[in-house]
Order: C-alpha cells, then sequence, then structure tokens
C-alpha cells in the first residue's frame, strides 16, 4: 500500500473520502482555479463545507436518491463539488459533453430522465432553455455564473450561490441530515453515469459504481506512485470518464490537488504556471505542441537550428535508453547532460512539462516518431489503452519497458484476453454495471462472467504486451482478399505533421482511396514559408503544391505498406484533400475526435464514387454548421490523385 | 426591456464646424438620454466622426453649444471630457502596438491613478495598492470581453476582430459614462460583429453605459439602437426610432439618391 492511503473497506464513496481527506489534510490545497488572472484555491476543509452546502440546497430543492442530475460547463471546481453533492444525496451525476449541440443534448436528457441540471453560464442555460418544452422530466437548472442571466426570470431557474445559502439554512435546520445521507450510500451504488460518444449509432449511459472508480483509481495510483503532492490540470471534458478517474477518484483517493484552468483557451499557458506532475494529454496535443515547437524551430537563427537539431539527435540515440535506466556510454551521457541544460530542459520549461512525473495518452494511437521525441527529452511518456467500460485503465506501458507500437501490458487487477476471432477482452474491478435502459446492449457487450468485448482486433505478444490493430468491425477485405485495417493506414497518414485527419476506404472495394484533412497550421506555415498566397482552409486545400505535398506522405505510407507482406495489396491508390475540416458539429467526429465512418460515407457518396472511377475531379456542395447552429452551403471542385506505389519484386518477376 | 432610459446626458446644440470652404456640420442638435444607445448614420462625409469629435472635445465647434451632465460649454476640452467620464474608440485603431494586451487596458486607468510619479517610481507601499486595485479592475474586463487567453500577447500580433475588442476594453477601463464608439465594427466579418453587438448590448445592460456609436452596418444598427440620428451633408436629416428613420423618406433618398428631373 502506497502511504497516507487510509484503509479503503469503509471508505466506499466519495463523500466518505471527502470526509477522510478533510481528517488527514483538511489545511491542504485540494482545488484549484484562475479567476480574473489569479489563481485561487480551497482547502479539502473549504471544498467540504462548499459541496455540504450545495449538498442541502438540492436537498431543499427536492433532489432525491436516485435522480439523474445532469452536469455540464468547462472544468470548473464548482461542477466538480456538484457532483459529489449529487452523490451525497444518492442522487447519480450525468456530465455531459459542454460543446453538445442542443439536439445531442436533448437525446442524453430525455434517455437518462434528468430531472435536474447544474450548469455553468448562461450559453449552457440557452441550449436547456431552447430544448426544456421537449423534456418533461427536466425540473429545475442550477447554474454557476450570473453574468448575463439579469434578465432570466424563470421559477426553475437558480444561482448556485443562492442554492448554496439555502442549503446552509436547511443544515442548520435538519442536523444529522448530512451525516445519515452521507453515511447510508455503499460502494455498490451507481456513482455517476456517463454516456459514451460512440463511433456508431445512439450513445450509450455507460453506469458506474463507486467501487468501480474508487478501485481502479487506487490501483491506477498504486501503479504510479501517485501521492497528495502531485499537481494535475483538469482541462479534458468531465463527461469523459479519464477526467473521473484522474481529476476526481484519484485526486479523493490520494489527496492531491486538482487545479482547473481560467478558459479553455488559456489551457498551454496555465500548464505552463502550474507545472503538473501528472498529466493526461489526447495524442492530438501531444502532436500539436510538436508542431508549435517545429514551426518556430525553422524560424529561428540558424545557429540555434543547429543547435536544436544536433543535441535532438543525441536525445533520439540515447534519450530513450537514458529515461529507462538501460547502459549508456559516458560520453554520450555527457552529451545528453549537456544538451539537458542547453536544449532540453529550456524546451520542457516552456511547454510546462519539466515537473512531469507521469504523462499518459490514450484514446488514439500517438506517432512512434512524436512519442520517442518526448520520451527521449526525459518525459515519463506512456501510452495506455483504456475504455469507459473498464473505469479507464486496460492496460499501461509498464515503467522501464515502454514500446512506443504496443499499449503496453494489464493494469492491476485487470485481466486480458484474446478471444478466437481475434477481439480484445478484459475483465477487471472496473467493470462498468450495465448500460442504462439497454440490456440487450449490455448482454453484448458483458458476459455472464465479468468479461468485456471491446470491439477492438489486437494480440498479446510474447512479453504480454497488447498490441491493438483496430476496431474489429472495421477490419475488413478487400475485393483480392487482401486485409484492410483502415485505422491503422489512417493512423500512419496523420502521423505526418501536415495531415490532420484521414479517412480510408477499401473494404470490398479494388483498392483503398483516401480522404485527407489537411493540418492548417503545419500546411499554412509551409506555405507562407514559400510564398504562397492562400484565403483559407478551401482555398489552400485545392492547391496543386499541397497536393504534391501530400502526395509525398501517402507515397511514404506506401512505401511503409509495401514492406509488410500482409498489408503490401492493401496501399493507398487514389487520394483527395476535402475541402473542410472533419467537424463534430456536422457529425463527421465523435465528440472525442474519432471517425464516424458510416456518416461520413454517407455525405460523401459521390466523392468516394468519384475515387473508384477514373476521373480527375468531383464537384461538391457540403452544407456546413455554424457553432450557433445556423447552415450554410459551401462548393467546391476537388481535385483527384494518383499516389504513387510500390510493386513488389514478386509480383514484377510474375508478369 | 429593464434598464430605464434616464434623463438627458448630452445635449448637442447647433454645432456648426467648418474646415476652410468645407462645412463639416452645420446647426446639428440633437440630445443622448441615460443608459440609451445612440447611433449616428449617414452616408460618408456626411460628418459623423466630426461629430463625435466635438463632442469629446478633439474638434472646438464654432458655433454650438454642448451640455454634458447639466453643464453647458462651448466646446469641450480632451481632458475634461475624459475626467467627466467620456471614453471612445477609434476608426483606425489606435492601440500600442508593442504593449500586451494588459498593459493596453491598463493605460485606460490611468486617470485614475492619485498616487505621483515618485510614489509610482518605488513601486511598494501606497502605489502597489494602488496598482492592485486597477489590476482587479482591469481583470474583471478582461473577463467580461473572454479576452483571457490574449492577456499578455502584444496587440500588435493579435488579428483585427481582437484589437478591436481590446481598444473596448481599454475604454471601458476608464469606467465611462458615456461611451463613443467609431465604427465599432469595420472590417469584422459576420462573427467578430455579431460578438461585438453582444458586448456593446452587454456593456450598456450590465454597466448602465450610456452609448453613442457610428456605424455603416445598418442591420446591426436597427438591431441594437434605440434611436437613430442621420446626418448628411453635415445636417441633420432625421432623428427617430430605427422604425421611423428606416420608413423616413429624406433617408432613403440620401442613401439611395433621387433622380434630378
Amino acid at each position: 500500500m502506497t502511504d497516507g492511503m487510509p484503509d479503503f473497506s469503509s471508505l466506499d464513496t466519495f463523500p466518505k473520502l471527502l470526509r477522510e481527506n478533510v481528517r488527514v489534510r483538511a489545511d491542504k490545497p485540494a482545488n484549484r482555479e484562475k479567476d480574473y488572472g489569479i489563481w485561487l484555491s480551497w482547502t479539502w476543509a473549504q471544498v467540504a463545507d462548499e459541496i455540504r452546502a450545495l449538498a442541502c440546497g438540492m436537498a431543499d430543492i427536492g433532489v432525491q436518491r436516485g435522480d439523474k442530475v445532469a452536469i455540464c460547463g468547462d472544468n470548473r471546481p464548482h461542477l466538480y463539488w456538484s457532483m459529489t453533492a449529487a452523490q451525497t444525496l444518492g442522487a447519480v451525476p450525468v456530465p455531459v459533453y459542454q460543446d453538445s449541440v442542443s439536439e445531442e443534448m436533448r437525446y442524453i436528457y430525455d434517455h437518462a430522465e434528468i430531472k435536474f441540471a447544474i450548469v455553468e453560464n448562461q450559453e449552457q442555460v440557452d441550449k436547456l432553455l431552447e430544448i426544456k418544452d421537449t423534456l418533461p422530466h427536466l425540473k429545475h437548472i442550477i447554474y454557476h455564473f450570473p453574468r448575463g442571466m439579469r434578465h432570466y426570470d424563470q421559477p426553475f431557474l437558480d444561482l448556485m450561490a443562492d442554492v448554496q445559502d439555502r442549503g446552509r439554512a436547511f443544515d442548520a435546520d435538519n442536523p444529522g441530515f448530512h451525516e445519515t445521507a452521507v453515511d447510508q450510500a455503499t460502494g455498490s451504488d451507481i456513482a455517476i453515469m456517463l454516456y459514451t460518444s460512440g463511433t456508431t449509432g445512439r450513445p450509450k449511459g455507460v453506469m458506474l459504481s463507486f467501487d468501480n472508480l474508487i478501485i481502479t483509481g487506487r490501483n491506477g495510483a498504486i501503479r504510479e506512485n501517485l501521492t497528495e503532492d502531485e499537481g494535475m490540470l483538469a482541462y479534458l471534458p468531465m463527461a469523459w470518464i479519464g477526467d473521473n478517474i484522474f481529476s476526481v477518484a484519484q485526486s479523493y483517493v490520494t489527496g492531491f490537488c486538482v487545479s482547473c484552468p481560467e478558459s479553455s483557451e488559456t489551457v498551454l499557458e496555465d500548464i505552463r504556471e502550474i507545472g503538473p506532475t501528472y498529466f493526461f494529454a489526447p495524442p492530438r496535443i501531444y502532436e500539436s505542441l510538436l508542431t508549435t515547437v517545429m514551426i518556430r524551430i525553422e524560424d529561428a537563427a540558424k545557429i540555434k537550428q543547429r543547435l536544436f537539431h544536433y543535441f535532438m539527435g543525441v536525445a533520439r540515440r540515447v534519450g530513450m535508453d537514458i529515461l529507462d535506466d538501460k547502459e549508456v556510454a559516458f560520453a554520450d551521457r555527457f552529451r545528453y547532460w549537456l544538451g539537458n541544460i542547453l536544449i532540453y530542459a529550456p524546451l520542457k520549461n516552456v511547454l510546462g512539462l519539466s515537473k512531469v512525473r507521469v504523462g499518459y495518452t490514450a484514446g488514439e494511437a500517438i506517432g512512434p516518431d512524436i512519442f520517442t521525441f518526448y520520451r527521449s527529452l526525459g518525459l515519463n511518456l506512456k501510452q495506455m489503452y483504456a475504455s469507459t467500460e473498464a473505469s479507464v485503465f486496460i492496460t499501461i506501458h509498464p515503467d522501464g519497458d515502454v514500446r512506443p507500437e504496443t499499449s503496453g501490458t494489464p493494469a492491476i487487477d485487470v485481466e486480458v484476453k484474446v478471444a478466437d476471432d481475434g477481439e480484445v477482452m478484459f475483465r477487471s474491478p472496473g467493470v462498468f454495471q450495465a448500460y442504462f435502459k439497454n440490456e440487450e446492449a449490455t448482454r453484448e457487450t458483458k458476459t455472464e462472467d465479468g468479461w468485456v468485448h471491446t470491439g477492438d482486433a489486437g494480440y498479446l505478444d510474447s512479453d504480454g504486451h497488447l498490441h491493438i490493430i483496430d476496431r474489429s468491425k472495421d477490419v475488413g477485405k478487400l475485393n483480392d482478399g487482401t486485409m484492410f485495417a483502415p485505422k491503422f493506414i489512417e493512423n500512419k497518414l496523420k502521423f505526418f505533421p501536415h495531415i490532420k485527419e484521414a479517412v480510408t476506404f477499401g473494404d470490398n472495394r479494388g483498392y483503398v482511396a483516401a480522404f485527407i484533412n489537411i493540418d492548417l497550421e503545419s500546411v499554412g506555415n509551409w506555405a507562407e514559408r514559400r510564398n504562397m498566397a492562400y484565403m483559407g482552409y478551401t482555398d489552400l486545400a485545392g492547391q496543386d503544391a499541397v497536393y504534391d505535398l501530400i502526395s509525398d506522405c501517402v507515397a511514404q505510407v506506401n512505401r511503409d505498406l509495401a514492406t509488410d507482406e500482409k498489408l503490401h495489396g492493401s496501399q493507398i491508390h487514389r487520394f483527395l484533400i476535402l475541402h473542410k475540416e472533419l467537424d463534430a458539429d456536422d457529425g463527421e467526429l465523435t465528440r472525442t475526435r474519432k471517425v464516424r465512418r458510416a456518416p461520413i460515407a454517407e455525405k460523401y457518396a459521390d466523392l468516394i464514387n468519384a475515387l473508384y472511377s477514373d476521373a480527375d475531379h468531383c464537384p461538391i456542395e457540403a452544407e456546413v454548421t455554424f457553432e450557433d447552429g445556423r447552415t450554410d452551403i459551401i462548393n467546391a471542385d476537388l481535385k483527384i490523385r494518383e499516389a504513387a506505389r510500390i510493386t513488389s519484386a514478386r509480383a514484377e518477376a510474375a508478369e | 426591456m429593464a434598464r430605464n432610459i434616464g434623463e438627458v446626458l448630452l445635449n448637442v446644440e447647433g454645432i456648426s464646424i467648418s474646415f476652410g470652404g468645407v462645412k463639416a456640420l452645420d446647426g446639428v442638435s440633437f440630445d443622448v438620454k441615460e443608459h440609451e444607445i445612440l447611433a449616428i448614420i449617414g452616408p460618408n462625409g456626411a460628418g459623423k466622426s466630426s461629430m463625435l469629435n466635438c463632442i469629446n472635445g478633439f474638434y472646438h465647434p464654432q458655433e454650438g453649444m454642448i451640455t454634458f451632465k447639466g453643464k453647458p460649454r462651448h466646446h469641450m476640452l480632451t481632458h475634461e471630457a475624459a475626467k467627466q467620464g467620456i471614453a471612445r474608440t477609434f476608426q483606425n485603431i489606435a492601440l500600442f502596438k508593442g504593449m500586451s494586451t494588459l498593459d493596453n487596458i491598463m493605460t485606460g486607468r490611468n486617470l485614475k491613478m492619485k498616487k505621483n510619479l515618485l510614489w509610482q517610481a518605488l513601486y511598494f507601499g501606497p502605489a502597489l495598492t494602488e496598482e492592485l486595485e486597477h489590476r482587479t479592475k482591469v481583470e474583471e474586463i478582461i473577463d467580461f470581453l473572454e479576452i483571457e487567453a490574449i492577456r499578455k500577447t502584444p496587440v500588435g500580433k493579435l488579428p483585427y476582430g481582437l484589437q478591436k475588442r481590446v481598444e473596448l476594453g481599454r475604454a471601458l477601463a476608464a469606467e465611462p459614462d458615456l461611451l463613443l464608439l467609431d465604427e465599432p465594427m469595420a472590417g469584422m466579418n459576420h462573427e467578430e460583429k455579431e460578438d461585438m453587438c453582444r458586448y456593446i448590448l452587454d456593456v450598456n445592460d450590465e454597466f448602465g453605459t450610456t452609448i453613442v456609436l457610428i456605424e455603416h452596418d445598418m442591420s446591426v444598427v436597427m438591431d441594437i439602437s434605440d434611436r437613430v440620428v442621420v446626418l448628411d451633408y453635415g445636417r441633420k436629416i432625421a432623428t427617430g426610432t430605427p422604425d421611423e428613420v428606416r420608413a423616413n423618406q429624406d433617408v432613403i433618398d440620401a442613401y439611395l439618391g433621387v433622380s434630378h428631373d
């Protein structure tokens, strides 16, 4: 047991853990938030007071055991408190993605039978008011920020601070109410319900118990030796399971302080100021940090460029070995030491990653180049394989044995096996209870004895590392029988900084073809350095020079694929660059930015047909949705390119 | 609407100004009431900016009276206008390009700084306390305008729409009673305009600030203003609510032109 961790048998819910944290570390900071340019902090004792007032106020409003309470907004301490307050009353918090449009929200509110909503600000209130008439269950809305709300006089709207005042009065009138409520819940109760974004079909409500979250959080903390002194910035959506483990469960279990950014745009700045020791980011954040660094290096003076490239060469050669405590020659150790003073440490400092002890990445595959870049700088970055149904952890890279191509070994108490059809399955204390109001899906996903189907195809290697290939249902076959793993190819494409998103087609087709989204920042900078004029994404994406640039990337991917006997046939034959960026608001990506194949295939059927014809261009008329919900039509004429391919020696010999 | 339009805050009476042979303003009179949003519109060269320049004392009209907060004057003096609570933004952004957003907005507090140069040079002591008070106020404005992410960015590096927002922030830092906005939405795209409209309405609503604005985008003017004054060739040709002005034949003629036959 890690030191400082209490006996958990009696501390089986978050409200009970909160009480324990007040007992052990009342005056240590529990939350920080930047407001009006200053970091404010709340100690565990203060947090407990706030939550108590809120819980009592919610009880006064009428929140009952078993009620569903929606929570929606950016990461704010007050919203985290709302979750614990709801749990105190035995209600189930349902965090909702804050950037969802009204229609997506309507589905979740309706399906989950939400009675109460606790939201951040006017924007979220407006979205709810728009759909409130269609939600018979929704009784009351509590909002945190009063700005802009002066003229809202609906009786079912309340300011959170007012609710807390009512709560303090209620608490005084009903002594013992709060203690009884806290003691009433047990570990097997449902702690939270999270809607999975779902790359297919409607989102499903995953019900997780306190035991799921607390045991999994504790196991993760033990594996990484987390203590109450960790620093972490909670900036990923509260509706995502990872945030509930990293920023809630693990904070409650170990007692470390969770900081919330000032706004979603200031996250990078806030990371620098907080200097987290425990850090999670999806691959795209690491990618964009690296892209920014590379762009700035290309603009730097020649001498700086040389220094950077020389020492990055040293780091690439020996940095990973030094981090993994392997044997490295003295001369190289010295060079690395010098590089650390001149380049690595300042660079990590600029990125705000100086203090990071453990950095995680998950969600999508991270490019090996990006992964090794950070590790060679001495940053302990690890990949993991995670899912909502597992309360995050399935496998993680173990210290000292990190391999970019794998997802690591099973986490504590997690069993992983590969079914006969190649599907990865797991069983753990974090396995979800059920999908809400969807027994059929629950039965399909979870077996009688607790094994969960992940839907991912993969294999375990001889050292126990898990390799994930693709979504099982996405793996298909070309007409000639060649295996086609779309995500595998797309990831190879996306590892190029110029390519932001890619969608490949090929199942039941003669060859593989691809849609490409360029990365506006990276390609834009490339174009600027060549003095190319462009007016925006659509214009830049259509330029011949950009097609040449992307052509080279595709050709490189084809060369890679050609080396693999099984995938040799799945080289990309034709591609086009899309005229707009794929967007979650247009239903093309999930809120966690995963490609939704079916809607894309349907929406761009004309383009796909053109890819599988002789045409060298294809006109397109597409509807785009603006952030405020209005739509507009974009017209474009997309070019289609043939990609350079490698024909194998064997095939040539046969001809 | 919850805000109460109050008494007359500013009254201009028979203002005339000419530059050489050009009569920029010719006997223009109108008044602005507390808490209202008044738009001044008119074709190019109608004298709109000259009118604002007279109100905040940048130009001294040759004829007429300006009555602000009950005190009549023949002309305003710029420093007095600022002290009396008049702040403005400019048609061509007038920010300190090399300074950060924060520092630019801080300059708007300049008039409110009471400690002398010596104290300020010492930094510690009362000047520090004062600096912190002003910084708090500036942070409130940064929060209000949602520009936290560019707090430390030099404004010269910002896109145009954001620079306009910073300029509005600097004007707000003076906590004005009357805010003069010279084409706040010029050169903005649709989304930026919508944002700007929202901020102008919020300023008016939350702080009760009276606003006089010049704007060419008629949909904006008609949407957000309580009353409209129309100038043409230096003369006032109409005044009234947006609907009245829209229906006014002189205004239609001035904008569309009339055939002389």
